[in-house]
């Protein structure tokens, strides 16, 4: 509600007062307030439910993500609240300062949207395709593993070591997308290979 | 037909449902002398803060924010846990930190009490509204502001013994902590006592919550506190929101809960024409100018009115708060 | 964590030293607060700080960072002293009884074979008496002095009540307290439970923090009992998940690790992972490592993984150094020897220390990847933002690719908790803009990549264009399918050893579990502890069956815990030589005269005898080590070390500095400061409200804690003329933040070997992006020095000093 209309309401009844009564009770009297009481709708109706376990922190709480639209029947789904999942063991239906405010991770105003690329000595990030960031980054690893590879240490055995180039990978990625980085990683032989754990 | 909800661990419906807090469910009304008894009783609830169990956490703070979409003020550091630094119209519920030294045992006691609405049995800022059914009362204890009815006068803050609600500066209407009637509607409890990590804060009928305080007291007695007790004070006639404090004997060090709080003797006693002299007496001279401004120009809203009434609000929410919290 | 969150409520004593779980870990705090309001539990915090953890113990001691070996200790000795130890529990299930070799010894802060020059241990004696019969020699009574428990008892003796207050700071009246509480637990029927995080890690003797309360829960006979543990708080939802799965220098998948250049081929690498029992009878279920190994490989590679080329061993990369950990990368990369990074998830200008030298660093890159869901510093190092990251933009040639990521809401797939649970979760929202999954993004890089070496070949394109990626649209694996390689099949038909005509899985199907996991090829699994998660009963990560029968807290039926859906580690020590359970009310198993029976999936094979079969089955010993051998560079046991800067003297070796073999690069040895310059003690710490350097991108938790600030005694400031939200200056010998002061009561001066050590508190939570207030974080400060053994950088104890200041350039909020 605007002050506009707050302010409408409040002298319509102000001038009834003066109307119906003399000094009256400053005015308000006896007059019916402009809205019967009510409570605010309750704003889950009708919103799709997706289970979850909160991103942050060990614990692993479940979590209820309630969507407008829903993306298992093909629809776009806008998340518009999220609460614990009382049904889970652990957390029971609570979570902490974090997690009862991930809503506003998921949609925060600093989500990246868009692949951006920063040229060498550039003040500032532009955008670039995936498709042309996918190649360039290929072409600079490719290029990079063929001119550094390290095939054989001195003695002549294969060591197959890539240390010119590094990945450290997440720490709340799934296991799937760990599993598959790993691949990439061990398979091209990048050494200089860690995540958050040993930090 | 639903009556209150029990718990606040249960996962919330999606599907339509009635609500179960209504017109017909109001014991009592701002400004209304004639209202007719609610058609039913509904089992009076209660939120129970048990501060030896709070961590301190905030989920509740953030609970709070994202159920009831508002968007409280990114601060500053001032030296303080408490942020943002008072309760605002943007924030309903705040944990206050005061760092204590037990004088009998020399230990340093962090005391961390979540301040936010009461929900009186006796509401001074329902019996100070001047506005027609801008503040309400459920049978469940629940107290409500309307805020299609509210004028922004401000009276409920000098109404309130716990010095809660807020104007808007937007809206310039009053905002306080609903104890989430829109849940509570639909057989839900409120927000923080579901999102609250180690259930310091439970919520059930106030006969269950009575129940479950005196378990913690037991439990605190064992641990050395033999001053533990439940905070549900006889002076608003008892309290919705009540708490468990490690030393009941002196609420005022948990940042300065009132150890005797009670309705002003003079909000308690107006009616009808002293309501004017009683306003007046609270200290509130500039309501005459606001009223002659619109009696004057009934249809209109001069830029006196806004500054009449933003001074209004403004001497409400200067009033001093806790020295933890330099505001 | 050996237990589980829900386990915790089992516990009659909390003991949070080296961690924070009421702020870092709300939620699974919860457990400790049902333990004390159900229970009567008791919680004890050990902190430099009292934390909001402290605010609801029964008994807060203070201690100085840095210094828990020499408190753990003083635990131990106090408890030995007193006779308060289970004793049946620790001649049956410990190695207090083995024999050690004559010439190991302990003198002036040093063991036996210490080389001053390597800055490395000659660990040779640091190991057991064998028999003629190739099994350790032991002492079933004691008496020998040179069984590990006399030993163990000789080294303690130095940690009196009095030590542990002139090493710690903790005032003696507290650690007696504490003592006296802790060592009530060596009862049979009262159990204590370790929670612990990165305030133990987080120093150059990590592990030997870890280690040293180990041995006391060992002592007391609380390790895989309910309500006990060694619980490992983890800091990231699936930190347990990517060390697990192997993504570490010096890993492969379930603890398997990466040849070294000295295993030439795969023979040479099995011969050192043999794992042969030391005492008769033992499991020692390490002996399966080949097929765990060979299976792991046909995961990787598939076809090209075959006996006659030693299972594609050479495939693997071989390390010439122990590892190739984030500081040993970075400091490669400072030394101008990296060209390209790919930064998933991770924010390492804010998170590895001394950040001065992170920006060097990665202004020496050729080009930066950085995936994420959120801006970070790290892809924006190159940003000038005045004084909170003041780059000459220009100079740096870095190309930077910062590539959007979905975020948990927009993804399917599992997370291992910290109680090692795998569960399962659902993508309920809609990317933002063109983000994408990692999968997807991994998948692009690997198809070119592959592509590329089909068609230019180059250096050695085996493995890659070799590598298993059988999906069913490459592009874009799915997590089903990923879980599915994790979980392992039958290549071919798996038949019976006894009964060859018999078939247990037919090829192509899922294997049940690691069980069924073989040597010779027939069988592939990605990563063998977590087999069972997707059998062909389907994807058990995903079980929603919350049923607790009597109330056990182990949920048996709610997705699947690694290995085998155990929820207790070491559950078979929860009963006595008899397979009695130590508390009746507290079974988690029991001998029914035949099998191992109870609320849990047995930790030992189900028939082995309780009298014949230790419970530790990953050891050789089948025991637990109170005596870790040469498993552990700086010691078998744990020694008191100061960190590398400390306020204070070691008093055992004044001349020793941090830890004698903890690796330090040149270049930083340069930039450690003395108390002379830098006089106060720092440390570093999460804050309740915020999840590291993530929720300042969220409008919620920015407000809740909107700006970065130190914490000093009130003591402190009065000395420094430093006012409550005043501005401050703190630096360190490298580098320097500025930040508002919150003067508390809840950090005290303590004294240490007779001087006074200040205490300066710095949080981790603020950068130059999202929405809180710019600020700074503690690597600013910290030294770039890790862990002896694990290489965890010393963020927790560091030196640095104080002034009043004005407030920095270019303040405001980031965005």
């Amino acid at each position: 509600m605007n002050m506009e209309l707050s302010r409408r309401g409040f002298l319509k009844l102000a001038g009834t007062g003066v109307a119906a009564t003399s000094l009256g009770a400053m005015g308000f009297g006896e007059a019916e307030a402009a809205e019967i009481a009510h409570v605010r709708p309750f704003k889950l109706t009708t919103t799709t439910e997706t289970r979850n376990t909160c991103p942050y922190c060990s614990v692993a709480c479940g979590i209820i993500m309630y969507s407008k639209g829903d993306l298992r029947k093909g629809e776009t789904a806008d998340i518009v609240h999220i609460e614990g999942d009382a049904d889970h063991p652990t957390n029971r239906g609570t979570l902490c300062p974090k997690g009862a405010a991930l809503k506003d991770f998921v949609k925060s105003p600093t989500r990246l949207q868009y692949p951006m690329h920063r040229k060498p000595g550039s003040d500032k990030f532009e955008r670039i395709s995936w498709e042309d960031a996918f190649d360039r980054i290929a072409r600079l690893m490719k290029d990079d593993r063929d001119a550094n590879f390290v095939a054989t240490n001195a003695a002549g055995v294969p060591v197959n070591r890539w240390t010119t180039v590094g990945l450290l990978a997440a720490s709340a990625t799934t296991n799937e997308t760990a599993w598959a980085t790993f691949k990439f990683a061990k398979a091209l032989g990048m050494v200089g290979f860690d995540n958050q754990a040993r930090v | 037909m639903m009556d209150s909800p029990r718990t606040a661990v249960s996962n919330p419906p999606v599907q339509p449902m009635e609500t179960n807090l209504t017109q017909k469910d109001l014991i009592r009304r701002s400004a209304t002398s004639e209202l007719p008894p609610p058609e039913r009783q509904l089992t009076p609830v209660a939120k129970l803060i048990d501060v030896s169990k709070c961590i301190g956490c905030k989920a509740c703070q953030s609970a709070c924010v994202e159920w009831n979409d508002t968007n409280p003020e990114i601060g500053e550091n001032v030296g303080s846990y408490v942020n943002p630094h008072d309760l605002t119209e943007d924030m309903f519920t705040l944990m206050r930190f005061t760092e204590w030294v037990n004088p009998e045992t020399d230990n340093l006691e962090w005391l961390i009490r979540k301040d936010g609405c009461m929900h009186c049995a006796d509401p001074g800022c329902l019996k100070a509204c001047p506005a027609p059914g801008a503040i309400v009362q459920y049978s469940n204890g629940i107290v409500d502001f309307i805020h299609e009815n509210c004028i922004g006068c401000g009276y409920c803050i000098k109404g309130c013994p716990f010095n809660i609600p807020r104007i808007s500066k937007v809206d310039h209407t009053a905002y306080k902590c609903t104890l989430c009637s829109d849940r509570v509607a639909v057989g839900q409890g409120p927000a923080c006592a579901k999102a609250c990590p180690t259930q310091a804060i439970v919520f059930g009928t106030k006969e269950d919550m009575k129940k479950h305080a005196d378990d913690r007291i037991t439990d605190l007695k064992s641990r050395g506190y033999a001053n533990a007790g439940l905070y549900d004070p006889p002076g608003v006639g008892g309290t919705h929101v009540m708490y468990v404090l490690h030393h009941n004997d002196k609420p005022h060090i948990y940042s300065d809960l009132p150890d005797h709080p009670k309705i002003s003797g003079v909000v308690q006693t107006w009616k009808g024409v002293t309501k004017y002299t009683g306003l007046a007496a609270m200290g509130l001279v500039a309501v005459g100018a606001v009223l002659h401004g619109i009696f004057g120009r009934a249809n209109r809203v001069q830029p006196e009115d806004e500054a009449n009434a933003e001074r209004l609000v403004d001497s409400a929410e200067t009033r001093g708060r806790t020295p933890d919290d330099p505001g | 964590m050996t237990n589980s969150w829900t386990d915790i409520k089992n516990t009659d004593l909390v003991v949070v030293m080296g961690g924070n779980a009421a702020e870092a870990h709300p939620c699974g705090f919860k457990w400790v607060t049902e333990a004390k309001a159900n229970r009567g539990a008791r919680l004890i915090v050990v902190d430099p700080r009292y934390t909001r953890t402290a605010s609801v113990s029964d008994l807060y001691a203070p201690i100085r960072q840095g210094t828990d070996i020499a408190f753990l200790n003083g635990v131990m000795r106090y408890c030995i002293d007193n006779d308060k130890v289970q004793w049946e529990y620790v001649k049956a299930f410990t190695n207090a009884s083995y024999l050690v070799k004559d010439g190991f010894g302990y003198k002036d802060g040093l063991f036996t074979g210490y080389d001053a020059e390597k800055r490395d241990y000659d660990r040779s004696t640091w190991d057991y008496v064998i028999g003629d019969d190739g099994f350790v020699v032991t002492d079933p009574t004691l008496q020998n002095p040179r069984c590990v428990w006399n030993l163990l008892k000789e080294h303690l003796a130095p940690y009196t009540p009095d030590m542990v207050e002139r090493i710690c700071g903790t005032p003696k009246d507290k650690f007696l307290k504490v003592a006296g509480m802790i060592s009530e637990c060596s009862s049979p029927t009262k159990t204590m439970t370790s929670m612990y995080a990165l305030g133990w890690t987080q120093h150059s003797k990590g592990s030997q923090n870890i280690r040293g309360m180990a041995m006391l829960q060992l002592i007391l006979g609380n390790i895989g009992v309910r309500g006990g543990g060694m619980n490992a708080l983890r800091g990231h939802s699936n930190i347990q998940g990517l060390t697990d799965l192997g993504l570490m220098s010096h890993l492969l998948t379930g603890y398997l690790t990466m040849p070294t250049e000295k295993e030439v081929d795969f023979a040479t690498y099995m011969s050192t992972r043999q794992f042969k029992p030391l005492r008769p009878g033992q499991t020692s279920y390490w002996q399966n490592y080949k097929k765990f190994m060979v299976s792991f490989q046909k995961a990787m590679w598939g076809d090209a993984a075959r006996a006659d080329n030693d299972w594609a061993f050479n495939y693997l990369s071989k390390l010439d150094v122990p590892s190739y950990d984030v500081l040993r990368v970075f400091e490669l990369m400072y030394d101008g020897k990296v060209n390209g990074y790919i930064c998933q998830g991770f924010n390492p200008l804010l998170a590895f220390p001394n950040r001065a030298k992170n920006t060097k660093a990665l202004s020496n890159l050729k080009w930066l990847v950085t995936l994420d869901p959120l801006d970070t510093e790290t892809s924006r190092f190159w940003e000038n933002h005045g004084d909170f990251n003041p780059v000459d933009t220009a100079s740096i040639q870095t190309e930077v690719f910062q590539l959007p990521t979905t975020c948990f809401a927009e993804d399917d797939g599992s997370l291992t908790n910290s109680g090692r649970w795998l569960q399962w979760h659902w993508a309920g929202g809609t990317p933002p803009g063109e983000a994408k999954h990692d999968t997807y993004t991994i998948a692009q890089l690997f198809l070119r990549l592959r592509d590329l070496y089909r068609k230019e070949g180059g250096a050695f394109p085996d493995p890659i264009v070799n590598l298993s990626w059988e999906y069913a649209d490459p592009n874009n694996p799915t997590p089903e399918e990923l879980a599915k390689e994790i979980n392992g099949r039958a290549l071919s038909d798996l038949t019976d050893p006894a009964d060859p005509t018999k078939v247990l899985v037919a090829a192509g199907k899922q294997v049940t579990n690691f069980s069924q996991l073989r040597d010779d090829g027939s069988t592939m699994c990605g990563c063998w502890i977590y087999s069972g998660n997707f059998n062909e009963q389907g994807n058990n990560m995903a079980r929603r069956d919350n049923h607790d029968p009597d109330d056990t807290g182990a949920y048996l039926g709610w997705t699947f815990a690694w290995p085998l859906n155990r929820r207790t580690l070491y559950n078979r020590a929860s009963a006595d030589l008899q397979g009695k359970p130590w508390d009746p009310s507290r079974k988690l198993l029991e001998w029914d005269g035949s099998k191992w029976t109870g609320y849990d999936v047995p930790d030992i094979a189900p028939t082995a005898k309780p009298d014949e079969v230790g419970p530790f089955i990953m050891n050789q010993e089948g025991t637990a080590r109170l005596f870790a051998r040469g498993l552990m560079r700086d010691g078998p046991f744990p020694a008191h070390m100061e960190p590398f800067e400390s306020p204070v003297a070691n008093v055992f070796n004044p001349k020793m500095r941090g830890n004698p073999v903890a690796r330090v690069f040149e270049t930083d040895v340069a930039q450690l400061g003395t108390s002379d310059e830098f006089p106060y003690a720092g440390t570093s710490y999460r804050l309740t409200e915020h999840f590291h350097f993530w929720t300042k991108h969220n409008r919620v938790n920015s407000a809740l804690q909107p700006e970065f600030f130190v914490e000093i005694s009130e003591e402190l400031a009065k000395e420094k003329n430093i006012d409550n939200g005043g501005w401050v200056r703190v630096w360190s010998k490298r580098g320097e933040v500025k930040a508002k002061a919150m003067v508390t009561k809840r950090i005290r001066p303590l004294t240490c070997d007779g001087k006074t050590v200040h205490i300066v508190g710095v949080p981790l939570h603020w950068g130059f992006t999202g929405s809180a207030k710019k600020g700074f974080g503690p690597n600013s400060l910290a030294a770039f020095v890790g862990d002896a053994n694990i290489e965890t950088p010393e963020s927790k104890a560091f030196l640095v000093n104080i002034e009043p200041s004005t407030a920095p350039k270019d303040r405001g909020a980031s965005a």
